[in-house]
C-alpha cells in the first residue's frame, strides 16, 4: 500500500512553506511579534498517496492545510502542484488563477454542523463547486450529485437531494461533506479532522468510504489529525508535527514501529491501549506546548526533551535527515536515542 | 507496537428505509421535475413550518390581524369614492360640506357645539334674531352626522371635509411610505453589513464610521431641518429614512450578526469551491442575515408610521393628506387644545397612527421569536 514518493513525479511539492501572524497590533504601530505558525516546512505528495499531518493543537498542522488549498496566504515558501500539463507555484498565483487552481483540489471540514449553509438544500451544497466553476446545466448537475450521494453512501440519492442539512445525521453530513469534496473530480483533497466530531460508532465508516473513494478516484489526502490511530488506517505516510516544524516523517508503519524523535515517541507512548495487564512505558517529556511567538533558534523541543544536550542548545533546530527508508527525522540527538 | 487498533465498533448509522436500486425512476423523475419547481416546493414547505411556529404567538397574530384591518381600509376608499360617495363632498383633500347646525340663540356661550352668542348670529344671519331662537348655520367642524343626504360617519373637518374618507386615504400613504422606507432600509443595511462584515479592514472601518456618523445625528430635528430645506414628498421621505436607518443602526446590527456568520466553515468551503466574494456574500452571508434584517423591516415601519406623522404635524411635507396632516389641521385651527370637544378631529387620525405602528411591531417581535429561538416560551 506504501507509495514511494520519489518514484512518480510528486503532486504536490512543498518547499520552506512559512506562516506568521502578528500580533499586537496597535493603530499605527508596526507589528513587532509574530506567532510562527508554520515555520519552514518542506514535504511532498505523490499521486494518490495520502499523508497523515499529527501533532497536538496548535502546531499548525490545520494552518499548512489551510495553506494549500489557498485559504491562507504563505508569508513565505513555494507550494508547487502538478497535475498533467497544469504546474504551478500555487503559493504565488493571482485571483484569477486561484479560480482555475480551486477545480483541482477541496477541503473536507472537521465540523460536519458548521460546514454547510443551513439555508441551501443536499443539492445547492454539493453541487456549489459545479456552479461557480460554470460546469453543465442544471440537469446535467442534478444526475451529477445523485451520482456522488450514491457514491457516498447516501440511498436513495433522490430521498437526500433537496433535504437541508438539519434534516441529516452528523455521518451523513460528513458523507455529504465528501460528495461535494469529490464532485470537481480533485486531485488532492485537505482532509481537516474529517472523523473527530463524530461519534466512533460511524467514524470507521466514513474512513473506509475515504480511503475506498481516494483508490477509486486517485486523489491524494492530506490528512490532518491529531489521532494516531486514524493516521495508521488511513495514511500511506505520516509526518508529525511540533510548534510550526515537521520533526519526523516517514511510511506510516515505520514510524509508528520505530518512532525515533522524542516527540513521537511521546506521542505513541499516549495512546490508549485496550489491554487492562499493559505497563505503559513511562515518558519523561516535561511540561506543556510552548508558544511559537518569535521563538528562539535552537530546537523547538528542547524545553521538553529529556535528551536534550549541549548539541541541541548551540545549533539551530536541526534539519530534517533521512535515516533510510524514507524516514527523516529532525534531531541531533537520534541515532543515540534510537539505539 | 503500541498501537491501538482502530475502533472495532462498525455499527452503519442508520440508513433511511426504503432503499431501491439506484437508477430508479424516482431519480429519474426528480431530475426532470424544473428547478423553480423543486424551490417552490421547498419555499412552501419553509413557509408553513414558519407559519405554524408564528401562529402560536397571539399578540403577533394580533398584529396580523390589525394590519389586515388597515390594509381593508386602504382598499375600501377609492372603492368608495367611485361607487357611493361623492367626490365633491368626500374628496379627502378638495371635499366640501357645509353640514348645517341647529344652534340656540344665547346671550352668554357656555357649550360652543350647540349655542351661539346672540351678536355673532344677528351678524352671521340676520339683526333680528333674539336670545332664545333656534337657528341653522353651515359650521365645520361638524360632529358625526349618521343620516342625511351626505352622512359623515366621523363628522367633517375645519374645512368641511369628511373625516372618514381622509382616514381612509391616508392608510394607503402610510403602508406606502413604511413599504418604501422599510424596503430601502433592508436593502442597505443588509449589504453595508454583509459588505463590512466580509472585507473587514479599511472598508468596515469606513462604513462603520460612517454608520456613528449617523446615528450621532438625531434623526427627527435632521429631517425637520432637511423637509425645511427641500420640498420633500412621500417617496422622498420613506427613501430618506431608509437610507438614515440603513446606513445608521440597522446596518451595525446586521454586521454583528454576518460577522457571526463570517467565520462559519460553510464560508470556508464555499471559497475552496471557487467561489468568489460576491458570490460568498450574496449566496452564504446574505441569506443568513436576512431573517434578522425582515425583523428589523417590520420595526422600521414603525418608526417611518410615526415620523411621518410628526413631520406632517409641523406642516413640513408636501403631501396632499396623511394622518399628521389630519391632525395638523385640527392644530392650525386652533381645536387641539380644545379637549375631547372636537374629539373627531384628533382621535381617529391619532389612534390610526398608534394602531398601526403597534402592529407592526408587535408582528416584528413575533417574528422574532421565529427567528430567534431562545426567545420561545417553549
Amino acid at each position: 500500500m506504501t507509495v514511494s514518493p520519489v518514484r512518480t513525479k510528486p503532486l504536490l511539492e512543498i518547499r520552506d512553506l512559512k506562516k506568521h501572524f502578528p500580533i499586537s497590533r496597535g493603530l499605527f504601530r508596526r507589528p513587532t511579534e509574530f506567532v510562527h505558525a508554520v515555520d519552514g516546512i518542506s514535504f511532498e505528495i505523490a499521486p494518490g498517496e495520502s499523508l497523515g499531518l499529527v501533532g497536538e493543537s496548535g502546531c499548525g498542522k490545520s494552518t499548512t492545510g489551510r495553506m494549500l488549498v489557498k485559504l491562507m496566504e504563505p508569508t513565505d515558501g513555494t507550494i508547487v502542484f502538478r497535475d498533467g500539463e497544469y504546474e504551478k507555484d500555487v503559493a504565488h498565483i493571482g485571483r484569477s488563477e486561484v479560480k482555475e487552481f480551486r477545480s483541482r483540489v477541496q477541503m473536507i471540514f472537521q465540523d460536519p454542523y458548521e460546514s454547510m449553509n443551513p439555508r441551501r438544500t443536499i443539492f445547492d451544497t454539493v453541487s456549489e463547486p459545479l456552479a461557480v466553476q460554470h460546469v453543465g446545466t442544471v440537469q446535467e448537475r442534478e444526475e451529477r450529485v445523485l451520482e456522488l450521494l450514491r457514491m457516498v453512501g447516501l440511498t436513495p440519492p433522490e430521498n437526500f437531494l433537496f433535504r437541508y442539512p438539519h434534516e441529516l445525521s452528523g455521518g451523513q453530513r460528513q458523507r455529504v461533506a465528501i460528495a461535494r469534496a469529490l464532485v470537481m473530480n480533485p486531485r488532492f483533497v485537505v482532509a481537516d479532522e474529517p472523523t473527530s466530531m463524530l461519534d466512533v460508532s460511524i467514524r470507521i465508516s466514513i474512513m473506509e468510504l475515504m480511503t475506498k473513494l481516494a483508490r477509486e478516484l486517485g486523489v491524494s489526502y492530506l490528512y490532518i489529525t491529531h489521532d494516531l490511530a486514524v493516521a495508521r488506517y488511513m495514511c500511506d505516510r505520516i509526518a508529525v508535527m511540533y510548534l510550526g516544524k515537521i520533526v519526523e516523517i516517514g511510511p506510516t508503519e515505520e514510524v509508528l514501529a520505530r518512532p525515533r524523535h522524542p516527540y513521537t515517541r511521546a506521542l505513541l507512548s499516549a495512546v490508549p491501549v485496550p489491554d487492562p495487564t499493559y505497563r505503559r512505558t513511562p515518558v519523561e517529556i516535561k511540561g506543556g506546548i510552548s508558544k511559537a511567538i518569535n521563538p528562539a533558534p535552537e530546537c523547538r523541543f528542547i524545553e521538553r526533551c529529556p535528551f536534550a544536550a549541549e548539541v541541541c542548545r548551540t545549533n539551530p533546530h536541526p534539519p530534517l535527515e533521512d535515516k533510510g527508508d524514507n524516514h527523516a527525522v529532525a534531531c541531533y540527538r537520534a541515532d543515540e536515542i534510537a539505539s | 507496537m503500541t498501537l491501538g487498533e482502530p475502533t472495532q465498533v462498525q455499527q452503519e448509522e442508520p440508513q433511511p428505509v426504503g432503499i431501491e436500486p439506484s437508477d430508479s425512476a424516482a431519480a429519474a423523475e426528480l431530475v426532470r421535475t424544473p428547478m423553480w419547481r423543486v424551490r417552490l416546493r421547498l419555499f412552501r414547505r419553509s413557509f408553513a413550518r414558519n407559519w405554524a411556529l408564528f401562529r402560536e404567538n397571539k399578540m403577533g397574530m394580533f398584529g396580523l390581524v390589525l394590519i389586515g384591518i388597515f390594509a381593508l381600509m386602504a382598499i375600501i376608499h377609492p372603492i368608495l369614492m367611485s361607487t357611493v360617495w361623492d367626490p365633491k363632498v368626500y374628496d379627502p383633500v378638495t371635499g366640501y360640506d357645509a353640514v348645517l347646525t341647529e344652534y340656540e340663540v344665547v346671550e352668554e356661550v357656555t357649550d360652543p357645539t350647540t349655542q351661539i352668542e346672540v351678536s355673532e348670529a344677528r351678524i352671521k344671519l340676520n339683526p333680528t334674531i333674539k336670545v332664545g331662537d333656534t337657528v341653522r348655520i353651515p359650521a365645520q367642524p361638524a360632529p358625526p352626522t349618521w343620516t342625511g343626504e351626505n352622512p359623515h360617519y366621523l363628522g367633517t373637518d375645519p374645512q368641511g371635509r369628511d373625516i372618514l374618507s381622509q382616514l381612509l386615504y391616508s392608510t394607503r400613504a402610510a403602508f406606502f411610505l413604511g413599504a418604501v422606507a422599510a424596503l430601502t432600509t433592508v436593502i442597505i443595511a443588509t449589504t453595508v453589513g454583509s459588505v463590512a462584515a466580509y472585507f473587514g479592514g479599511w472598508i468596515d472601518g469606513g462604513l462603520m464610521r460612517f454608520a456613528d456618523l449617523i446615528l450621532l445625528m438625531p434623526l427627527l430635528p435632521l429631517l425637520i431641518v432637511m423637509s425645511a430645506a427641500f420640498d420633500i414628498n412621500m417617496v422622498m421621505l420613506g427613501v430618506l429614512i431608509g437610507i438614515l436607518n440603513g446606513f445608521g443602526g440597522v446596518a451595525i446590527v446586521l454586521k454583528s450578526q454576518a460577522l457571526s456568520i463570517k467565520v462559519k466553515a460553510y464560508i470556508d468551503a464555499a471559497k475552496v469551491a471557487g467561489g468568489g466574494d460576491w458570490h460568498v456574500i450574496f449566496r452564504h452571508i446574505v441569506p443568513n442575515v436576512l431573517p434578522l434584517s425582515f425583523l428589523y423591516m417590520m420595526f422600521g415601519v414603525t418608526e417611518a408610521i410615526a415620523i411621518e406623522a410628526t413631520l406632517s404635524f409641523f406642516g413640513l411635507l408636501n403631501v396632499p393628506m396623511t394622518w399628521g396632516v389630519m391632525i395638523n389641521t385640527a392644530q392650525a385651527n386652533g381645536y387641539l387644545l380644545s379637549g375631547t370637544q372636537y374629539w373627531w378631529l384628533l382621535f381617529p387620525a391619532g389612534l390610526a397612527v398608534t394602531f398601526l405602528a403597534f402592529a407592526f411591531f408587535i408582528v416584528g417581535r413575533g417574528m422574532d421569536e421565529v427567528i430567534n429561538p431562545r426567545l420561545r416560551a417553549r
